[in-house]
């Protein structure tokens, strides 16, 4: 290794006004949180002067406390889990499952794939670096089907709009299914279904890169994707929550129940083969769908839809493509839709 | 010369990181030549595993990240002496 060292980070003042910032946007969100629906009512009813209990007043009422609760669940969310990933890097991630034995390895390689840092177009040189370093199949797997499974924009939209428990389930399904695919996958001998390409890239030395983030660069990098996913994903939240609110106020009760209810045996399937398609709008769609379950659309089928949207994409599995054979993407397609339609139909049979 | 790589598949992080090199580099006026680096294997042997990646010299300075423009205004200073 050469001894010149390059300084990775320039000496950057280490003020204390950004920490500061944060607390203070932190407490004003803590204090604006509980107001929204007096809020909400106050905008519909006093200003606009639109009566409760009538169809539009209410319509609007709901667009009115959900926009700013979903936007501000979101900001709060985006940043709190990018700075925390900020103590993340595939490369430790690759370092703390090497050796793992499958089983363990599954469960810290599921574990893993929702703290790591991740961007959908590395998922090749990811994939690559983990098997050089000899890290099995399944446990490889297992990681790639949490990372986008367990998504911080459904949590923190499924948190808002359908409460802790149901976020919570979410998040522990998604683990189980990251963890029992992977197993799976293992247990097929994947590996002659893996180009060959892959097996013969040597993954070369970094050298003494190491890039140490102060407290202040994590605030700033946290801020930073706060405002770009944010800034992305808020008028597919307006569009969604505004035809969640027609759904609230003008669709009849039990409407749904025949069609997406828990004894429409196929509504789980058929969600999940709709999720497949519709990636990019994964912020617009809950709301809809929370509008959709009070009409009588049963659980189960809800989350197995949310699962296909997010765990399912098309452009993913483009990506694939480059390292893996088509027999090997259809295996882990399959196996990972069975376990969210499993999912779909144990919560509709359990909670109903 | 200095000879840049941007290494990565050519997504909307990889471009964002050529475009904050070339700023830098018709900043400070230096000779450089900026490649993109695109295939796998190639990128690999950065052993670099997240894009995207920002070689100088041969040298990977960054990976996985998007580097600030006072970052690599500093990097490219100390590769030219």
């Amino acid at each position: 290794m050469s001894s010149q060292k390059i300084t990775l980070t320039p000496p950057r003042k280490s003020g204390w006004q950004l920490p500061a910032l944060v607390l203070l946007l932190g407490l004003v969100w803590l204090l604006v949180w509980p107001q929204l629906q007096a809020l909400a009512d106050w905008f519909t009813y006093d200003l606009i002067g639109l009566l409760p209990e009538t169809r539009l007043g209410e319509s609007v009422n709901f667009f009115f406390y959900d926009v700013p609760k979903i936007l501000m669940l979101l900001a709060g969310m985006i940043f709190l889990v990018t700075f925390v990933r900020s103590f993340f890097s595939p490369e430790q991630t690759r370092a703390a499952l090497g050796g793992r034995r499958e089983g363990i390895g599954n469960v810290l390689a599921a574990g893993l794939g929702v703290l790591t840092p991740f961007c959908s177009c590395s998922a090749v040189p990811l994939f690559i670096g983990f098997v050089e370093s000899g890290i099995p199949l399944g446990v490889t797997f297992s990681f790639l089907i949490a990372t986008p499974l367990v998504n911080e924009i459904a949590l923190a939209m499924l948190f808002g709009l359908f409460g802790w428990q149901i976020a919570g389930l979410y998040l522990v399904s998604g683990l189980t299914i990251a963890v029992v695919g992977g197993l799976i996958i293992g247990r097929l001998q994947p590996e002659k279904y893996v180009e060959e390409f892959v097996w013969q890239v040597k993954v070369g030395q970094t050298g003494d890169v190491t890039y140490k983030p102060t407290w202040n660069d994590r605030i700033r990098m946290a801020g930073r994707s706060t405002k770009e996913i944010v800034g992305k994903v808020w008028p597919f939240v307006i569009l969604g929550i505004g035809m969640g609110a027609g759904i609230h106020g003008y669709v009849p009760e039990d409407l749904l129940a025949g069609v997406m209810g828990r004894e429409a045996w196929w509504s789980v399937p058929a969600a999940v083969l709709l999720g497949v398609p519709l990636y990019a709008n994964a912020a617009g769609i809950i709301p809809v769908v929370h509008a959709l379950m009070e009409k009588g659309a049963a659980l189960g089928t809800v989350l197995a839809f949310m699962m296909s949207v997010v765990a399912l994409s098309l452009p993913e599995m483009l990506i694939l493509k480059r390292v893996l054979k088509l027999r090997l993407i259809a295996i882990f397609v399959g196996i990972v839709a069975l376990a969210i339609i499993f999912t779909g139909y144990l919560f509709n049979w359990v909670i109903g | 010369m200095l000879k840049i790589k941007v290494l990565g598949p050519g997504c909307a992080n990889c471009k964002r990181v050529e475009q904050i090199a070339r700023n830098e580099v018709e900043k400070l006026g230096v000779a450089a030549e900026i490649e993109k680096v695109t295939d796998y294997a190639q990128i690999m042997a950065y052993g670099v595993m997240s894009t995207p990646g920002l070689v100088i010299d041969e040298k990977v300075v960054a990976y996985g990240r998007i580097p600030t423009n006072e970052e690599v205004s500093q990097w490219l200073i100390a590769a030219q002496n």
